[in-house]
């Protein structure tokens, strides 16, 4: 594209503009181009098919009204929601008001940047990729913090202050996770962690050692924390803080910040997929260039979908933990297990070859032996169900 | 804002006044608390009832006897049954009219699925109070089969109008005996199902473990009642203690808290003993649906009903405790007084005392184990 894009000045279709100045214009056009046709309806269908996987766990039939089984719910939302009064609060500090679901949004917006969704689609692989998404989804904090104290509501305020405490408490575990896999792949960059692993599920950072299989779960874990996600919604919990830090936005505002959530689901599923499912690695069998984008493409999206269901899943089944017991389980159980996981990874660094693939094979087959078992366990629920909850997909 | 406080330094040490409601997700119907809050940690909450008062009482001295039974619905609206046998009972006991023995256990049938129900909702709403969304679906889903079943005894299936003075309104057929026994064939499972889901879950049983203590002092000295009472390891209920009805005929247990998991009377063995009454309607439905005899339901009862002058105070078991109907006759078509007792009213005055130094996610927690329900509090 940049090529293309120096041709063109080459050829003198920006005559008399600083070539700075046109980058800048094609890389917000570009930016526009992949937020409207990636990210918008990522979020969207991300929304859609909670709420059907959702009705379907609770015996319910969920949104099926709006194009084939409701895939363009959001859209009608969407439109919804603009349309709605953008009502601000007299008391409300209305500057601030308006500016935070655009701070809480551009935080989960500008994460992919560095989301390699393949080999060759990346908007910027930055030597400091997963750092810079540890520094970006930091802004949230910050506008969800905005949101409450503006919208000068007791229960916003209440809410904003749960998310502050809780978002700031979890990234230390997450951080010391994501520290795990910088110390076994020596960089930082996206794509040079997914280049680090193979694409057979022994070659993943997963499978590495029971630390890294330890940390995975706490790096899950405590982005479902950071994403707002239950079992730890606490921020919004709408039996106890009405709305939480939302409580006073509505119409396209409102959106906003769920569209920030939704699409943070995908930003979870991804960085857990670079980090530790070998990302876009695909079996070495394509030879045509598109073919082989597409097939990283896509083995990237299923993998990364795979743990937004889980999150679906999780948000389906658990209730809601209480503010101390939150702030407990980050400081006395996962911030000493994920320093453990970090130790006990540069330990094994230690360990000659032969050993580490040892390490690497007893921890393949535990993993994979939970996993059978647990699969086990779910297709018996689920063949020993009552014929009215019997899986029908399409209703 | 307006409020100005006194400033000491730089900053000010003040409480927080929060209102809870009337339009809070999980004050089940309009309820409010004046709660004062540290941070996330109560100080007081002072319940703030009278929103959805409709003068029940008030009308049933307007209205004739057989026309307050509709009325009488009203009082509690998931436990409608109940707030009918209670009243009928009151009238019956004042006129001396008896009740034909299928109408009793076409009383405890009803009352007993009514039962069932209104606990349905109860742990239902209290696993959405708690975050869980799930159970109270599945929770609706049952509920919605007794709800059939109500509408096939009796036509209605919210305000059923169906216990009248001197028995029932329709008898129940046996084919809707047979679809009571299929439900519950279908329904114990459901309970085992639903305790794997939510009842042993190690987040739910964390939040509701030791959360909001009501000692045996206090249930009495506060005067709670039903499963509230039997939280905290009393063992009193209505239909054991002052039989009524066919209740002395049939076995069933009374469950009383056990603090499996917490202390006695926390707000886990309340939820608990809701759980497993569910299980003892169960038994009920089943004896019943065996030892009902044949014959009318419902006696002779004259279209205009005079009970002589005198007074009686009629105690039923509902779902949310000893329902009491207090009616005075003065020898006229209509009733000189009625007062209502019901149990969420007098639940609702321990909030107070119990919420104090509990967090804001407990004070939740604890207005859904007390099971209060809003038309029940103001009638």
């Amino acid at each position: 594209m940049q090529a293309y894009l120096d041709q063109m000045i080459r050829d003198g279709a920006f005559a008399g503009v600083p070539k700075e100045v046109v980058y800048a214009v094609a890389m917000v056009l570009a930016a526009f181009v992949v937020l409207s046709a990636f990210v918008a309806p990522l979020a969207g269908v991300t929304s859609w098919l909670e709420r059907r996987v959702w009705a379907r766990m609770q015996s319910r039939v969920g949104p099926n009204r709006v194009g084939p089984q409701g895939i363009l719910q959001w859209l009608a939302d969407g439109i919804k929601n603009l349309l709605k009064e953008d009502l601000i609060p007299a008391d409300a500090d209305s500057k601030l008001f308006s500016f935070a679901p655009y701070v809480v949004f551009m935080g989960f917006l500008c994460t992919f940047v560095v989301i390699p969704f393949g080999a060759d689609l990346i908007v910027a692989d930055l030597n400091i990729g997963i750092l810079y998404i540890l520094a970006v989804t930091s802004l949230v904090v910050v506008g969800i913090l905005m949101a409450g104290w503006a919208s000068n509501n007791k229960w916003s305020l209440l809410g904003g202050m749960r998310s502050a405490a809780q978002i700031v408490s979890y990234e230390i575990p997450a951080g010391l996770a994501i520290l795990t896999i910088i110390f076994l792949a020596g960089t930082m960059s996206m794509q040079g962690i997914i280049k680090a692993q193979g694409w057979v599920p022994w070659d993943w950072y997963l499978f590495h050692s029971p630390f890294t299989l330890g940390a995975f779960f706490l790096y899950f874990t405590a982005a479902l924390a950071e994403g707002n996600r239950t079992p730890f919604d606490i921020p919004e919990a709408e039996s106890e803080l009405v709305a939480g830090y939302v409580t006073e936005y509505s119409g396209m505002r409102f959106l906003f910040f769920f569209f920030a959530e939704w699409g943070n689901l995908y930003v979870i599923g991804a960085v857990a997929t670079t980090l530790f499912l070998g990302g876009w690695q695909v079996p070495p069998i394509f030879e045509n260039p598109v073919l082989l984008g597409i097939a990283q493409f896509v083995t990237f999206f299923l993998k990364a979908y795979l743990w937004v269901f889980v999150a679906m899943w999780v948000r389906a089944t658990l209730p809601r933990v209480r503010v101390d017991q939150l702030m407990a389980l980050c400081w006395k159980y996962m911030v000493p297990l994920s320093f453990t996981c970090l130790l006990g990874t540069i330990g094994l660094m230690f360990v000659p070859a032969q050993g580490q693939t040892i390490i690497k094979a007893i921890t393949f087959g535990f993993a994979l032996a939970t996993a059978i078992n647990f699969f086990r366990r779910v297709v018996f629920q689920v063949r020993n169900a009552r014929p009215e909850l019997y899986f029908k997909p399409q209703i | 804002m307006s409020e100005t406080a006194p400033a000491r330094g730089f900053y000010t040490e003040e409480d927080m006044t929060i209102s809870v409601g009337p339009q809070h997700p999980s004050t089940h119907g309009v309820l409010r608390f004046v709660v004062k809050t540290d941070g996330e940690v109560i100080s007081e909450a002072i319940p703030d009832v009278g929103y959805l008062h409709r003068s029940i009482e008030k009308i049933g001295e307007k209205v004739t006897y057989h026309g307050y039974v509709p009325y009488t619905d009203r009082a509690d609206y998931l436990a409608a049954m109940f707030a009918n046998q209670a009243f009928c009972m009151a009238a019956e006991k004042l006129a001396g009219t008896d009740v034909t023995r299928r109408g009793e256990f076409c009383r405890v049938i009803a009352c007993e699925l009514n039962r069932i129900a209104s606990h349905l909702i109860s742990v239902g709403t209290f696993g959405q109070d708690i975050g869980a969304m799930t159970p109270f679906v599945h929770a609706l889903r049952e509920r919605e089969t007794i709800n059939n079943l109500m509408e096939e005894i009796c036509g209605a299936r919210l305000t059923y109008n169906y216990i009248r003075i001197g028995g029932v309104g329709y008898d129940i057929l046996p084919e809707t005996c047979a679809k009571i026994g299929e439900f519950l064939n279908h329904f114990e499972p459901i309970v085992d199902e639903f305790n794997r889901l939510l009842s042993g879950n190690k987040i739910f049983i964390e939040r509701l473990a030791g959360v909001a203590v009501v000692s045996k002092e206090d249930a009495f000295s506060y005067n709670l009642v039903g499963p509230n009472l039997r939280g905290s390891g009393v063992k009193w209920d209505i239909r054991r203690d002052i039989p009524y009805s066919v209740y002395p005929e049939l076995e069933f247990d009374v469950p009383v808290g056990m603090a499996q998991v917490g202390a006695l009377g926390d707000s886990y063995d309340r939820y608990w003993v809701r759980i497993r009454e569910m299980q003892e309607s169960c038994k009920i439905l089943r004896q019943c649906l065996q030892m009902m005899p044949k014959g009318p339901a419902i006696s002779k009862v004259p279209k205009k009903f005079r009970p002589p002058a005198g007074e009686y105070y009629a105690r039923v078991e509902a779902p949310r405790g000893d329902m009491g109907f207090y009616v005075v006759s003065d020898g006229s078509e209509y009733p000189y007084r009625v007062r209502i007792r019901t149990g969420s009213y007098t639940a609702m005055s321990i909030i107070d005392k119990i919420s104090k130094g509990i967090m804001l996610a407990d004070l939740i927690a604890l207005i859904g184990s007390l099971d209060v329900d809003a038309p029940e509090i103001d009638r």
